[in-house]
């Protein structure tokens, strides 16, 4: 097989996302920020959003060290869920993390994610569905935590 | 210079399988080893033939399986010429016999501003144990550094102890800098300050000859896994007279001597230290892969693994995409290699080898602050043992060179 199978795992869109990662830059202002590890491999994620008055996300960016698929998953992440308002953000990780996890769902949940759709193709690499959840699970908590003091671990 | 292969690779089955169509090519054995055929029979055999609970029941099957597990620990103890077989304790494994000794013997022994020296390369298990003693005994945790070629600075070791140092814990050979440490030395430094010494022999009792007794070293904990034999079984080296002085670890039957309504006396060595029943089955597979290590000759494994070692090691120094750690001579590396790709994530390279059949480890390899010392998030290690080839090193070439040609010109364009 070699490594011909790799060409599923690392579509150009996805090498292109890691190449040149969209908004990744730390938010000067941010109403909602998170530090994310991956204790099995290090990688790090640091989210920051900014919610306006309607809960919608205005600005969003990440910073932190990774491999290609969490370094392109965090940007196809952002991408995705800008201007989206908190609710929809949060639907969209949901169906994130159970289209990697191979739970069906409707084709206009998975139109929602973008390009991030493309990373179902993580399933036939279990030891990497981590690296492509890392972002959504920042998301998530970066959105249900607003209140609480953030998580500001040293990365 | 051409590694002469040991005549073994029949004797793991597991080897001999395809993974993503390709021939596997199994180089993650600092993680853990596979296991002959020999150390599996033996489990088998034993829970088919011998099995029953040991030194307590009075029948047939109970005097066999005691006998089947002292066998075994006296296995142990001629593998790392310890002195009597009392001073060989079965644990699970090396971090649960590091751990049993900062509990015990650091419990009763280290006070409020006493020191506690380890090193930078320490896996978190030779590291955290002594970090939250430290912490509640208000005493300081002290690093040793490493050489610019990546060896434990013998010079910062010497500054480091000093008679305020109470314990020192150092592993035996690096999981990740691919050194073996001059354990003897440090023994020696150690009681020059009145400090007792502690080898993490994880890395290095499946690899190296050992001698707990030349090393001088008071305790040396290894793991059964490691060095082909089951999971969840290994083992404590500790001097008599300090095993003897130290509170039991945990409590429960095996363990005691009386037992009475407000008080208890506990079980001579090393039974003091071995609560509950025991992985009885592990320590006959141990005392197996023991045996098999034996036939074969440590130093004709640490000599095969060296003569891979001086034929990889040179070929990978010598590529300019790739970072090496720990000394490039391959006379101070032994066969594990952490290295990293310029531009290429250690996660991709273990992917990509995976589908070459080649299995690699990547991650921080359970040595944080040896990582953010180097300055590094995570490292490729490919870690040989003594059923690995040349070949396996040629295949590890060829699927790396793959790997560089994939992320750096675009395989993937259509």
């Amino acid at each position: 097989m070699g490594l011909s199978k790799l060409n599923s795992l690392y579509r150009e869109v996805i090498l292109d996302h890691a190449d040149h990662p969209r908004h990744k830059h730390d938010l000067q202002t941010s109403t909602n920020t998170i530090t994310l590890k991956n204790p099995t491999c290090g990688d790090v994620i640091n989210l920051s959003i900014k919610l306006d008055d309607q809960d919608q996300i205005a600005d969003i960016g990440f910073s932190g060290d990774g491999c290609t698929i969490s370094q392109s998953s965090a940007s196809m992440m952002t991408d995705a869920v800008m201007g989206k308002d908190k609710e929809t953000a949060l639907r969209m990780a949901k169906t994130f993390s159970d289209m990697v996890m191979g739970t069906k769902h409707p084709q206009a949940d998975l139109d929602e994610l973008g390009d991030a759709a493309i990373l179902s193709s993580i399933m036939s690499f279990p030891a990497r569905i981590k690296c492509a959840t890392l972002a959504w699970w920042a998301l998530q908590r970066a959105l249900l935590e607003e209140d609480a003091p953030t998580d500001e671990e040293e990365a | 210079m051409a590694a002469k292969n040991l005549d073994v690779r029949q004797d793991f089955p597991i080897l001999d399988q395809k993974v993503n169509d390709e021939q596997l090519v199994y180089l993650d054995n600092a993680a853990t080893a596979q296991r002959p055929t020999a150390v599996t029979d033996s489990l088998v055999h034993f829970y088919q033939t011998d099995n029953a609970n040991v030194h307590r029941g009075v029948h047939t099957l109970a005097e066999r399986a005691t006998e089947d597990y002292e066998n075994a620990r006296r296995k142990v103890q001629k593998f790392i010429n310890a002195a009597e077989p009392e001073e060989v304790i079965f644990t699970k494994g090396t971090t649960d016999g590091l751990n049993l000794v900062a509990s015990t013997y650091g419990e009763a022994n280290i006070q409020a501003g006493d020191e506690i020296v380890i090193s930078i390369m320490e896996h978190h298990s030779n590291l955290i144990p002594w970090q939250q003693l430290a912490i509640k005994k208000h005493a300081t945790l002290k690093y040793i550094g490493l050489t610019a070629d990546g060896e434990l600075d013998m010079a910062d070791a010497a500054a480091q102890i000093t008679d305020k140092t109470k314990i020192v814990a150092i592993a035996h050979a690096s999981n990740v800098m691919g050194v073996i440490n001059p354990l003897a030395e440090l023994a020696k430094l150690a009681h020059q300050h009145g400090a007792i010494i502690v080898g993490d022999g994880a890395q290095a009792a499946p690899h190296v000859p050992v001698d707990v007794q030349a090393l001088d070293v008071d305790f040396y904990a290894f793991s059964g896994h490691k060095m082909m034999g089951p999971t969840g079984i290994g083992a404590l080296y500790g001097k008599r007279a300090l095993l003897e002085a130290m509170p039991p670890y945990q409590y429960g039957g095996e363990m005691i001597d009386f037992v009475h309504q407000q008080d208890s006396t506990w079980a001579q060595l090393p039974y003091k230290f071995e609560a509950g029943t025991q992985n009885i089955a592990g320590a006959v597979g141990l005392g197996t892969a023991v045996d098999y290590l034996t036939s074969v000759g440590m130093t004709n494994v640490e000599a095969h693994e060296q003569a891979i070692v001086d034929y990889l090691l040179p070929k990978l120094v010598a590529d300019p995409d790739l970072e090496v750690y720990g000394p490039h001579d391959p006379a101070k590396h032994t066969g594990v290699i952490a290295f990293n790709v310029k531009g290429i994530h250690p996660h991709d390279i273990a992917t990509a080898l995976d589908m070459e059949g080649v299995a690699v480890r990547a991650g921080h390899h359970c040595a944080q602050p040896l990582m953010t010392y180097l300055g590094l998030v995570a490292t490729a290690r490919a870690s040989f043992y003594l059923y690995n080839t040349q070949q396996d090193a040629d295949r590890l070439l060829v699927a790396l060179a793959e790997t560089k040609e994939f992320f750096n010109h675009g395989a993937v364009k259509a």
